[in-house]
């Protein structure tokens, strides 16, 4: 067995506790999400608008990508190429060495967590400060986001109200989320006042227009980029879009997919460079444009990142995010994955029963769990297939194309029922762990049909 | 409909060991309504266990030879959602892989979905005085469309609660989280036993919160998966087949 995701799912479940809350507190979400999808009479529309816009956009990347380029540079914009996150982090560094930064505020970014751009920039004496409250707590601990949108997901308030206690010299015992977010907002006020440089994401980058598109809750975003002179971009090349009309479709969908907000509390537009200010903008490929060639996963490009396909995944919210071993977990990070380095992530590929409950709220309509099941035809190929399962498909082969042998077994399987119980259920007999077994019929429907019906 | 179309019964191997009396119902329902019905014994498997598991290429020949078997009827039926849904959903791609055509795709049914949409009753004989619990499996909703899929904004409905009401004296729940899946999954539910039975307990919870005495569905494999539960935790529910209840009397 790949033991991987299925030990650290094991791990998660055995604090039933917790894992109990983390089902249930991503099922709200997808509660919410469903309640606002179902007050928009289009929805359906929307999704099926969206997703041909995505498709659109990104088989026309040669286009998009030059015309956006072109609108943000006559805005004022720089604009840097990235094939791979070396470049990337590179061109990062190189734009605080320019300016004498020894500091730099980021919103929530996950390219930037791709391309292990904080470690990176902390290793070349760069301060590196988080400003999402979620990420900044991450920061803190050590600890990866185990969720793309709602990152520390998986702790409780007592854990952070601790944390503060010693980080921040909060208040003993005080883990009221009000003032904890409040004494974290005043801490991380003098680092907003004293950057020289800020950093976002992007989600969405307009072609006609050159608009770089954020989207927040917190506004840290915004306070990053409103003080400091110099504000980074980076933004993976398939965030590129058409125009203002089709953005006005994703972000119909995004928050409402994401959170259950009909909107986030920001979406800013950074369209040039503030007085005297630089704006650069970091366009990275990162194995994006070799998933273009690939016809069986091209859709993961369609990706907005919304993540409710981990909301409504019932083995997400059962195991938590970091028991899958790609940096994004869930359906969508089972498959980019995948395309990012097969014989590392295959591991995750268990972590599906195909209930194809994500390919229904994804907001752009990727076919998630079809794309998982074509991953677990590839394995064997890759010498990455479960033996056991290989074993066991084997066997039902044999049996399955030998008729005669088939029905044999039918007519001998109701001895297995008289197995004592102590050889029955073993170590071996993983159903057996937390079931019982079926029982055979005394007689198969086969045997009925040839007594009662066939004469 | 014409009632001399042939139908050629499909019977998953699973239900053929473990749930014969699921064949029997649906056979008797069919026979009820003056059908053609024939069962083809040389069947075995539509090839899904392996396929699902990544081995496609193990069930290619299970898969050739399922087409080959039901050429010549003009309906195949079968009472499991998922078994058809493979057959119509899997068998085309993996067939034209290999060059051959899919000779069953256009014309498989669910039995639930089959009576439903084709035969069309506006009654059934015999009652059902019991409170039951629907199980909307994933693949009967978001597969064959037996039910409006609850993350989809599109008019509510269920072919199989049309179906149920149809009897006498039955009561009709659905659980909350109305089609979360209960974790069986196939090989999913070996491999990934811990999560696999995490899902089967909240799912089951769901249904007994209900009140209902019997767990009923199209989907055999995800009874026994939460059946399995149920008796290691020793829980009085019972486990009934959609078809059963239907042919319940006749």
């Amino acid at each position: 067995m790949n033991k991987n995701h299925v030990t650290a799912a094991e791990a998660f479940l055995s604090n039933k506790e917790g894992a109990q809350w983390h089902n249930e507190t991503l099922w709200g979400t997808r509660v919410k999400r469903d309640n606002l999808a179902k007050g928009i009479p289009e929805w359906e529309e929307l999704r099926e608008l969206a997703s041909k816009i995505k498709m659109h956009s990104i088989t026309h990347l040669d286009h998009y990508l030059l015309q956006f380029a072109e609108a943000a540079e006559k805005n004022g914009a720089t604009v840097h190429w990235a094939k791979d996150d070396t470049e990337h982090n590179d061109i990062v560094l190189e734009i605080l060495r320019k300016n004498n930064a020894e500091k730099v505020v980021k919103s929530k970014s996950m390219l930037t967590e791709e391309c292990h751009l904080d470690d990176f920039l902390i290793e070349n004496g760069i301060d590196v400060i988080e400003s999402d409250l979620g990420e900044r707590i991450l920061q803190l601990l050590k600890q990866p986001p185990s969720h793309i949108v709602m990152p520390a997901i998986h702790l409780k308030r007592q854990i952070i109200g601790e944390l503060f206690e010693e980080k921040l010299n909060t208040e003993k015992g005080n883990s009221d989320p009000t003032y904890l977010t409040g004494c974290m907002r005043e801490n991380l006020r003098k680092e907003f006042l004293s950057a020289k440089v800020a950093m976002t994401g992007a989600n969405f980058g307009v072609a006609e227009t050159g608009d770089i598109v954020v989207c927040t809750n917190e506004g840290n975003a915004d306070m990053g980029t409103s003080q400091a002179d110099i504000h980074i971009v980076s933004m993976g090349i398939e965030k590129v879009i058409p125009n203002r009309e089709s953005l006005g479709v994703f972000t119909r969908l995004l928050a409402r997919s994401a959170t259950g907000q009909p909107i986030t509390s920001y979406t800013s537009h950074y369209c040039k460079p503030r007085k005297g200010g630089e704006l650069h903008i970091i366009l990275v490929d990162n194995g994006r444009s070799d998933i273009l060639g690939n016809k069986d996963h091209l859709q993961t490009l369609k990706c907005i990142r919304c993540g409710a396909c981990m909301n409504t995944c019932p083995v997400y919210r059962r195991s938590g995010g970091y028991s899958y071993s790609y940096f994004i977990p869930g359906p969508i990070g089972i498959n980019l994955g995948m395309l990012n380095a097969p014989q590392v992530y295959y591991t995750n590929l268990p972590a599906c029963t195909l209930c194809f409950s994500c390919n229904n709220v994804c907001p752009v309509k990727i076919d998630l769990g079809n794309q998982i099941y074509k991953w677990r035809q590839g394995l064997d190929a890759i010498g990455k297939a479960n033996p056991a399962k290989k074993v066991l498909s084997g066997g039902m082969s044999f049996l399955f194309n030998h008729p005669g042998l088939f029905h044999s077994a039918l007519k001998m399987a109701p001895i297995v029922n008289k197995i004592p119980r102590s050889l029955k259920y073993n170590k071996f007999n993983e159903w057996g762990i937390g079931r019982e077994l079926p029982e055979f019929a005394p007689e198969s429907f086969t045997s009925w049909w040839k007594k009662n019906v066939k004469r | 409909m014409d009632k001399s179309l042939k139908i050629g019964l499909f019977i998953p191997c699973y239900v053929n060991a473990v749930y014969p009396e699921v064949g029997i119902a649906t056979y008797k329902l069919l026979k009820y309504f003056g059908l053609n019905i024939d069962y083809p014994m040389n069947q075995t498997c539509c090839g899904q266990p392996m396929a699902n598991a990544g081995f496609e290429d193990k069930g290619l020949a299970t898969i050739k030879k399922f087409g080959e078997i039901f050429k010549d009827y003009d309906y195949v039926v079968g009472p499991s959602a998922s078994c058809v849904a493979f057959v119509k959903e899997n068998h085309p791609q993996i067939l034209a892989a290999h060059g051959h055509a899919c000779q069953t795709e256009g014309k498989i049914y669910d039995v639930c979905e089959f009576l439903h949409d084709i035969v069309k009753p506006d009654n059934l004989p015999g009652e059902f005085p019991h409170k039951v619990s629907v199980h909307n499996s994933c693949h009967g909703v978001r597969e064959l469309n037996l039910s409006s899929a609850s993350e989809l904004n599109i008019p509510m409905y269920s072919k199989i609660k049309d179906l149920l009401s149809l009897k006498k004296g039955i009561e009709i729940e659905e659980p909350e989280r109305v089609d979360e899946c209960c974790g069986f999954g196939g090989m999913f539910a070996v491999e990934e036993e811990a999560v696999s039975c995490a899902m089967g307990r909240d799912k089951l919870q769901n249904h007994m919160n209900t009140g209902a005495e019997y767990i009923t569905g199209a989907d055999s494999s995800c009874l026994m998966h939460m059946q399995g539960i149920a008796r290691r935790d020793k829980l009085p529910v019972k486990f009934i087949h959609a078809v059963e209840i239907l042919a319940s009397g006749l």
